[in-house]
């Protein structure tokens, strides 16, 4: 479990971080969401030790993390940059190496890892050779090379086209089953929507939610239903405690005031006629971000 | 592959070794590159190139041609080409035509012999000619003069390359992680110092490998072509500059690397190294100016960036005393150590202000 607790910054007189305090636990991916300018690069500068702190404190497992600790961390920060004249094998070789591995376990782990990403016949040119999707795939290798006991991912899928977005949505989904902490950032609220177990949303240095992602959910799931009859649905505005918010035919989308309406609302229904379609609504998670950033 | 079959081990963090594997790349690197090849390369030929012309400027230098009257005793060690002639006249006939430069005929005087020329003194041959009383140097350590002048231009010249190019070589190796955005992966994998340690350590081996490069050129050149007069006395002299080079060279290349983190781009790398290349260049004028006045070079020879090349030329000229040098090693010692923990700090505090170039006093409060 990596926890940070009540972590402060200031550049100058602006607050950039207020009284930080967030997990992320072993085994599941947490996605880290807010807008730009939000606090999300310099929490995580914070937690790989990259930036200091003004105050609070980032442990992992309980044991507050020293510079060693760290070493054992795989990041990508959201400025990306290799080496661009340094060969993708060399460079990958090179960040194991100083992250502590034996030459030929930097040699093994970096060959394993440009095949699984698909880079293999890429692994004697130069990085400013790839193409932009290949260098980001050679980033997130240099994430990965040292195989890291947590991984901390600023904006991983940003500028990767589709085909390896799904690449590197299943390369991470590899590291969190293997019972490591991932923590990532994106813009793309589909993908962590997707993606994610947990989540933490800051918005103005401050977090403004966290926890697990259908926690948060139902937390801030209105009790909104959807119908789907072969009857006309219209019978559904006279109904006590229930408010329409869409009606055609025999679809209807609408809220109820409590559990025991929408149950009633469904014996009526069938009664009324055959029933195809009956679910609660979730609210998505772009609906729930603008709700707890408001 | 989805299951590892044996995870890598990381060792535990070792300084020493994170610093050689930094320094290893910087090496590799430079090794690498077309343009350090190419100006070695080109430094090689014109030290090569100097070597094999002056010898063969002091092998075509043959001696003059010279009519000698009979019986005329040449002092010893007179070099000429001698042509013997019968008497005074036969000797004018033979200058006349052009054969000989000059003629040594019978005179009264206690040489016993004049010079015969066309309209000029022979001033080669008057030399020659010529009996110097014997002279006795109470001090005979010395060797001024010219043979000082080049050697002060040569430990001057070659500090002041190394330090120049390889100087420039720390600032823009620096720049480019912070240009490239590398840097905050290299910086949440080891400690900044070991960073700056590694780069130091790297670069210093680059430059001292091609000193060593050259020098062993010259001396081998020199032997070889039999010039080994400017070889002599140089021993002990070229083992202290070997000695304050390292030391000034690490002292130049901290300040270097800490100016140099304070820019986000090649371009401007200019606007904060310029007083460091000042501190090169200034110390190389002086020598080439002033290796002549001792008070001048004495002073040099103290000051921790202009020591490197002042305190070897003073032990070559044989004008210092046994402790001088090991003072003034001390006091070069103490400041690399001063410029260490000054350009640590402002490399640490400037290294991820990416964007405006960060002010002097930002890099030192941090």
């Amino acid at each position: 479990m990596l926890e940070i607790r009540h972590v402060n910054k200031t550049y100058g007189t602006r607050r950039v971080l207020d009284d930080v305090s967030f997990d992320v636990a072993p085994g599941r991916m947490t996605g880290f969401v807010g807008g730009n300018g939000a606090g999300k690069t310099t929490t995580m500068r914070i937690i790989l030790g990259v930036l200091e702190a003004d105050s609070g404190t980032v442990s992992l497992n309980g044991e507050p993390l020293g510079p060693l600790g760290r070493r054992r961390f795989g990041y990508m920060p959201e400025e990306r940059g290799l080496y661009p004249k340094m060969k993708v094998g060399e460079q990958l070789h090179y960040l194991a190496r100083l992250h502590g591995l034996s030459a030929a376990d930097a040699e093994r782990s970096t060959s394993e890892l440009l095949a699984r990403l698909g880079l293999s016949e890429r692994i004697g040119d130069p990085v400013e050779k790839l193409s932009l999707g290949n260098q980001q795939r050679a980033q997130i290798a240099a994430a990965l090379v040292h195989d890291p006991d947590v991984l901390i991912l600023d904006e991983p899928f940003s500028g990767l086209d589709p085909l390896a977005v799904e690449t590197v949505v299943e390369v991470l989904g590899d590291q969190a089953r293997r019972g490591k902490p991932v923590l990532f950032s994106s813009h793309q609220l589909d993908i962590v929507e997707r993606l994610c177990d947990d989540l933490v949303i800051i918005a103005d240095g401050g977090i403004r939610a966290s926890g697990s992602r259908d926690g948060l959910r139902s937390e801030h799931a209105a009790l909104r239903y959807q119908l789907q009859t072969d009857a006309d649905a219209a019978w559904l505005r006279d109904e006590p405690g229930v408010t329409v918010i869409e009606a055609d035919g025999g679809y209807a989308l609408f809220d109820v005031d409590d559990a025991e309406t929408a149950s009633r609302v469904l014996r009526s229904a069938v009664a009324r006629g055959g029933v195809t379609d009956f679910a609660r609504q979730h609210p998505t998670l772009s609906q729930i971000f603008k709700e707890v950033i408001r | 592959m989805s299951t590892v079959q044996t995870p890598p081990v990381a060792r535990p963090y070792s300084t020493a070794r994170t610093v050689w594997l930094v320094a290893q790349r910087e090496v590799m690197v430079r090794l690498r590159s077309v343009a350090f090849l190419v100006s070695t390369g080109i430094l090689l030929l014109l030290l090569l190139g100097s070597v094999v012309v002056s010898a063969l400027v002091s092998l075509n230098a043959e001696p003059p041609r010279v009519a000698v009257v009979e019986g005329v005793q040449l002092p010893d060690g007179a070099e000429f080409r001698v042509t013997e002639t019968t008497d005074r006249d036969a000797a004018a006939e033979l200058l006349r035509a052009g054969e000989v430069e000059a003629a040594v005929v019978p005179h009264e005087g206690p040489l016993g012999y004049a010079v015969l020329a066309e309209d000029a003194p022979p001033m080669g041959i008057m030399q020659a000619l010529s009996v110097a009383p014997p002279v006795e140097l109470l001090d005979d350590s010395g060797t001024g003069g010219f043979l000082g002048y080049i050697v002060a231009v040569g430990f001057g010249l070659v500090f002041f390359l190394s330090a120049m190019t390889f100087g420039q070589t720390i600032a823009q190796s620096v720049v480019e992680e912070k240009s490239t955005r590398v840097v905050e992966i290299l910086l949440a994998a080891i400690p900044t110092r070991a960073l700056l340690a590694g780069k130091i350590i790297g670069t210093t081996i680059l430059a001292f490998g091609q000193i060593a490069l050259l020098l062993a050129f010259a001396v081998i050149g020199l032997s070889v072509t039999g010039q080994t007069e400017l070889l002599l006395g140089l021993g002990m002299p070229l083992v202290w500059f070997g000695l304050f080079f390292l030391l000034g060279f690490i002292l130049l290349a901290a300040l270097f690397a800490a100016t140099g983190a304070m820019v986000s781009r090649q371009e401007d790398i200019g606007s904060t190294t310029t007083p460091v290349t000042m501190l090169v260049m200034i110390p190389y004028f002086v020598v080439v100016f002033f290796n002549d006045n001792p008070l001048v070079v004495t002073i040099m020879s103290y000051v921790p960036f202009s020591a490197p090349v002042g305190m070897p030329l003073r032990l070559f000229m044989g004008d210092a005393a046994w402790w001088e040098p090991l003072l003034s090693l001390a006091i070069l010692v103490v400041s690399v150590l001063a410029v260490l923990a000054i350009g640590a700090r402002i490399y640490e505090n400037s290294l991820l202000r990416i964007g405006q170039r960060v002010k002097l006093g930002e890099a030192l409060a941090g």
